[in-house]
Order: C-alpha cells, then structure tokens, then sequence
C-alpha cells in the first residue's frame, strides 16, 4: 500500500516522536500527542511514527488498533462519552444512552468527521456515585438527567459559535 | 480570627461533575462583593460524595460543612453567615462529626478531602513523609518485614499479600527494577483510586519510593487510564513537586539513594488493569495478557524484576512504617488485615468512600452508611467487586466483607466497589451485560475469553427469548465451567461470576 505523507504534517509529528526520544515504549504518548494535535491518527502520521521509533507500520496499526481512545477517522466536533457500565446502569444511563441517540440522531460508535455531535460508550469514569455520568473533551459531568444532556449539548453549541 | 477564613471547596472529578467549579467562584465573587478577604482551599474530597460539591468553612472550633452547595446557594450561604459557621440549610456541623464520616476508620485516606493536594508543607504537616523518612533508615529486608508483618494486601482486587511480592523481587537478581503502580481503575462501581490521587497525590508517590527503597528499584511508573484527566494532571504536578522537593532524586535528602517516577497515560482498555497486560502496555505494545510464570517480580517491565501494585496497596505503606505494622495489622478480620477503602455506588442515597476496617457487613455498607437507595425504591441487589464480581441477593447482606468470607460466598471483594441495583433491575439483562463486557474488552489472546464471551452472550438470548431453554442453560454452565477454568487471566476467568451468581439468585428473571 502506498501511504501519502501530507508533507506539513510531517515536521509536527517528528517533533512529537522526538519529544518522546523516539522510545518505542512511548508509542502510547506519542499517539495520546499526535490524537490532541490532529483529532485521529492518519495512515500517513502512522507511517512517520514507525519510521521515527524504528518499528514497523504493522506493529504500529496494531497498537492503535487496540486501544479504543484511538481513532484512525478525523472526529466529530465533540465526542460525548456517555458511561455504560453498572454503576451507571443502575441509575438509568441506557435510558440517557437511548435518549441521547435520539435527540442527536446518531449512533453509538464512529460518527462522520465534523458531525455535530459523537457519541462512544465509555466503561466507567470513576464517577459512580453520582451517575449517569458523561464526559466531554476532559469535563465530567455527574447526575446527568436528559434536561442536563440538552443543557450541555447547548451549551457545546453556543461556544462554538462564539 | 486575623487574617482571611479558609473556605474548602473540592476540586475532585466527582464534586466538579456536580459544579465544584462554578460554586468556588461563586462564593469568590460573593466574598469580593462584600469585601470579604477569604482563601479558597481546592482540597480532595472527604468522600461524601451526596453532598458535593462540599463546602468547608474553617472556624476556631472545627471545619463545617455545607452541602450540597449550588453557585446559586452561594448568597444565602452568605447571609446566614456561614463564614463563621452559621447556621443555614445545607449545614451539616463539624465535618468530623457527620456519622457517614465519623464512623470510618481512615488510614489510607487519613489526608484526603482534608489538605491542599498539592502542598508538600501541608502533607507533611498532616503526617507525611514519616514512613519515608523511617524507610530511608532501614534496611531493605526491614522494610519488606514491615509490610509483610502489617499483612497488607494486594487492593488491586487479587488481594495477593503484598510483601510476599516485594520479597520475592529483593531476592530477584538484578540492577534494574521498577516498581509500577497500577491506577487503571476500570472496575465499574470503583473511584478510591482517582479519589486518592487526586486528593492525596504524596501519598502515592512516598510509597512508591518506599518500595523502590524495599526491593532496589530506583525507576517507578504509574499507568493511570486515560478515563482519569484531572488525575492525570495532579500526578504529574505532583510528580513535579516531590522532585524539587529532593524526594525524587539522584541523592534523596543526601542518603545516596535515587529514585524517579514517570506518568504514563492508558488508552482506553479495560484489560490493562490485569498486571502482564498493563506492562505490555508500559512498553508500548497491544495490552496483551501473558502467559504466567514468569511472574513480573521476577521476570516484568523490560523483562526485568517489578513490582506491580494498586495505588491504593502502595499509599497504604507510608502509615504502615511511620505507625509501626501492628498498628495496621489491628485492623481487620482473619487473615483480612487493616482497612479497605470500600466505594458505594450505583442507587445508593449517600454513596461515596467508606474507609473502614475489614469485617464490616455489606448490610451495614449499604444501610447504615449508604441509607438504601437513592430513587427510594427497594434494593434487589449489589454486584460487589466490579463487573467481574458478583450478584448479591439482599438476603446475602450479612455476609463480612473480608476476602475469605466473600470467597466462601461465591463473592468476591475485589477493589471495594459496591454497586447497589433496585428493585427494577432486570438480572438477566445483566448477566448478558456481563458476557457483552467480556466480548469488548477482552485482549484476544486465549480462545475461552475471546470466543467464549460472544457464544456466552448468544446463548443468554436464547434463554431469554425462551428456546430451549434446558439445553442452553446447560451449555451456558458448561461454557462458565470452561470459561473459569480455562482462561489466561481474570477477565474470561470471572466473567462467569455475575452470569451464574445472577442466574442462582435470580431464576426469575430468566424467562420460563
């Protein structure tokens, strides 16, 4: 396969490879960089990385592939992570899941790049006590009632209109 | 009183969820217009976590609380006067005194929701660096004597006796050794850990120099999951502290000792809890589960000895050697020494940390301290010990929360969590959740796990939409048989705990 490397992105990601002194066992950071930078990890920002850490592409798309915070699409404009494990369960998170899915009218799972809204099923955000709990970019948000969802999603709006 | 009042307002992921945030600048902006000189104290959280965000105002007589406190409850706060203590309707009185709080035993978390997580003269004037500044003092067989006498057990949830490990990686032959802490809290049901770190963040990193100093490692790293943002940011501040402090050095306070701590950040899978999975991770590999033996004090990160502990199992060690082990080791029941740091979640009227020692019943977990749940509507069940522990009928309530009297259950204790369901829990739905969370999270690497959670979740439906329903309930019990006995670690290995724990005490609710 041949991969494009989009030649701009090039020198940001090798800075990001060298912040980390190429050290493959830093591959995660490295990804956690490149992911807050471009928003996902391109075919071609995966080629410079394994080129930078002196491993291969297949090891490197294996790594990203594994680990559900990483993604290989561009994202949507914001990603709510609704929490779907018991605890959250126990206090109505599939019913805020359904209602979520409703009122934004996607799925769980990958949205299209610049969506509105994304949603991903999170397990756990270590807010159990005061669930249903979501997360948005690295604000948390506990007892969220589907009043609280449409306040927030509004809010997201709002800002990005400023 | 001179100068200006503290006032303690929480800056714990929970209590921010619950507008920590906007009421610390309310009551700035309310203090401001009235001319009022006061200093904002972002501490931990006392773990009441149905009252934040939690308002503390320190008075000559104690610190009061007020909670839960909205911005816009700030101005009446205000008016009644709660600069002084006064009386209003979200006062509690002395925060020390509040029985949710009162009747803990707190030794894990003696410090948090209590000091400015990010102050090392505040830490140590609350009791830290005594076990390290002990520690530095002793011999490494010493130190290691000392945990094993305090009987500290692994609060990961595996619940391994913790100088047992730390012994055997003295032993292991080696210059380099690391000791890594485990903070990839995934069990649902669970926060100690994140409460801990963001509230008491010294804590942590003092006991893990400690083990470094047990075992001859002078690298540690902490794998915090990715889920845990303002943790995240507390450690690395911490970090950044302590090492300017000397206390993470190439010479710590001039005793010749050295020992550093990186941060590394998870990425989202649930399996990097499991300890082989979380150092593939550390090197920068799939978390994949490995095969054991080798275990990691001998044999770990880089294929070096290492130490693989909780954070709550390594915060625990500074007041293990600064009190001495029998001071710990008399807390607790049988072989469950000390104290464990219990979280009641779910529907649950006052959920949050209930440190206690072991032997507290579940009943008295999630009645007494908990207050039944939240919605008012009766509980039917808890699943204790995360998604791979079990279901607990309310007639189970008795049983004494140690590792042995869970275990003679069919239970387990795991990390503590204390998930409470009502009465409108549908348990079938459940146990195939159960089986569902072992389909996404399992690494892939052994067949009974990666195959046998779809098959499991298959089958499941087939009972529920009520085909024959015999044969499927014994393949499902041949499945979990399989499942337990056959699986390379606890995720494919327990999942069959809440699917058949449900299914024993919840026929009902699987058609027929």
């Amino acid at each position: 396969m041949v991969t494009l490397i989009d030649t701009s992105q090039e020198p940001l990601i090798r800075e990001i490879c060298d912040r980390h002194q190429n050290k493959p066992d830093e591959l995660l950071e490295i990804l956690h960089d490149i992911q807050a930078t471009d928003g996902y990890i391109s075919d071609g920002a995966l080629k410079i990385v394994a080129d930078a850490l002196n491993i291969s592409r297949a090891e490197a798309h294996g790594v990203v592939s594994f680990y559900h915070d990483f993604r290989r699409t561009a994202p949507p404009q914001a990603t709510i992570k609704i929490c779907r494990a018991e605890a959250c369960q126990a206090v109505g998170s599939e019913e805020l899941a359904h209602y979520a899915e409703a009122t934004l009218n996607t799925k769980f799972g990958d949205a299209a790049e610049g969506a509105d809204f994304g949603l991903k099923a999170v397990y756990c955000l270590g807010n159990c006590a005061l669930g249903p709990a979501m997360m948005i970019d690295e604000t948390l948000y506990g007892r969220v009632t589907p009043e609280r969802f449409d306040a927030v999603c509004e809010d997201q709006r709002t800002n990005r209109r400023q | 009183m001179g100068g200006s009042v503290k006032v303690y307002v929480p800056c714990d992921a929970a209590a921010l969820s619950v507008g920590a945030d906007e009421t610390a600048a309310a009551i700035a902006a309310a203090a401001k217009k009235r001319n009022i000189k006061i200093d904002i104290v972002r501490n931990g959280s006392r773990g009441m976590l149905w009252l934040e965000p939690l308002v503390e105002v320190a008075t000559p007589d104690g610190r009061i609380a007020y909670g839960p406190v909205r911005a816009d409850d700030v101005e009446t706060l205000f008016d009644a006067g709660f600069l002084s203590g006064g009386d209003h309707t979200l006062a509690h009185g002395k925060t020390e005194d509040i029985a949710y709080f009162a009747n803990q035993q707190r030794l894990t978390f003696m410090r948090c929701g209590v000091i400015d997580p990010l102050d090392l003269s505040d830490y140590e004037a609350h009791g830290g660096l005594a076990g390290l500044r002990k520690a530095l003092t002793m011999a490494p067989e010493e130190i290691v004597d000392a945990v094993t006498a305090s009987g500290l057990r692994g609060r990961g949830g595996a619940g391994f006796p913790a100088g047992v490990k730390w012994k055997t990686a003295l032993a292991a032959p080696g210059a380099e050794k690391y000791i890594c802490c485990n903070a990839d809290e995934g069990d649902s049901g669970t926060f100690a850990d994140r409460m801990l770190m963001e509230g008491d963040p010294f804590s942590l990193l003092e006991g893990m120099v400690i083990a470094g100093l047990a075992v001859g490692a002078e690298t540690g790293f902490i794998y915090i999951r990715s889920e845990y943002p303002h943790a995240i940011r507390t450690m690395r501040r911490a970090v950044e502290l302590f090492s300017s402090a000397g206390w993470l050095s190439d010479d710590i306070t001039g005793g010749g000792k050295r020992f550093d701590i990186h941060i590394r950040v998870g990425a989202g899978a649930y399996i990097c809890g499991e300890e082989s999975s979380m150092l593939e991770s550390l090197e920068g590999k799939r978390g994949q589960v490995k095969v054991k033996p080798p275990i990691p004090a001998i044999s770990g990160l880089f294929g070096k000895p290492t130490i693989v502990n909780n954070v709550l199992t390594l915060a625990t060690t500074p007041i293990i050697l600064a009190k001495g082990a029998e001071y710990y080791s008399n807390f607790g029941d049988g072989k469950s020494r000390g104290t464990q740091p219990f979280q009641l979640a779910g529907d649950i009227a006052r959920g949050g940390l209930v440190e206690t020692a072991f032997g507290v019943t579940l009943r008295e977990l999630v009645e007494t301290f908990g207050g039944g749940t939240r919605s008012g509507i009766p509980v039917r069940a808890v699943q204790a010990g995360g998604p791979l522990g079990a279901y607990i009928p309310a007639s189970g309530f008795d049983v004494a929360m140690t590792y042995e009297a869970m275990a003679a259950d069919g239970a387990m204790l795991g990390h503590g969590g204390v998930v409470v369901f009502n009465d409108s829990v549908d348990m079938a739905r459940q146990a195939r959740f159960a089986m569902e969370f072992c389909e996404i999270e399992s690494c892939g690497k052994c067949t009974p796990c990666r195959i046998g959670a779809v098959r499991g979740k298959e089958v499941i439906d087939r009972i529920i939409a009520n085909e024959s329903r015999d044969q499927n309930f014994e393949i499902l019990s041949d499945l979990c048989g399989l499942m337990t006995d056959a699986s390379l670690c606890a995720m494919g290995g327990l999942t069959p705990m809440p699917v058949q724990s449900a299914i024993k005490h919840f026929p009902e609710d699987f058609g027929g």
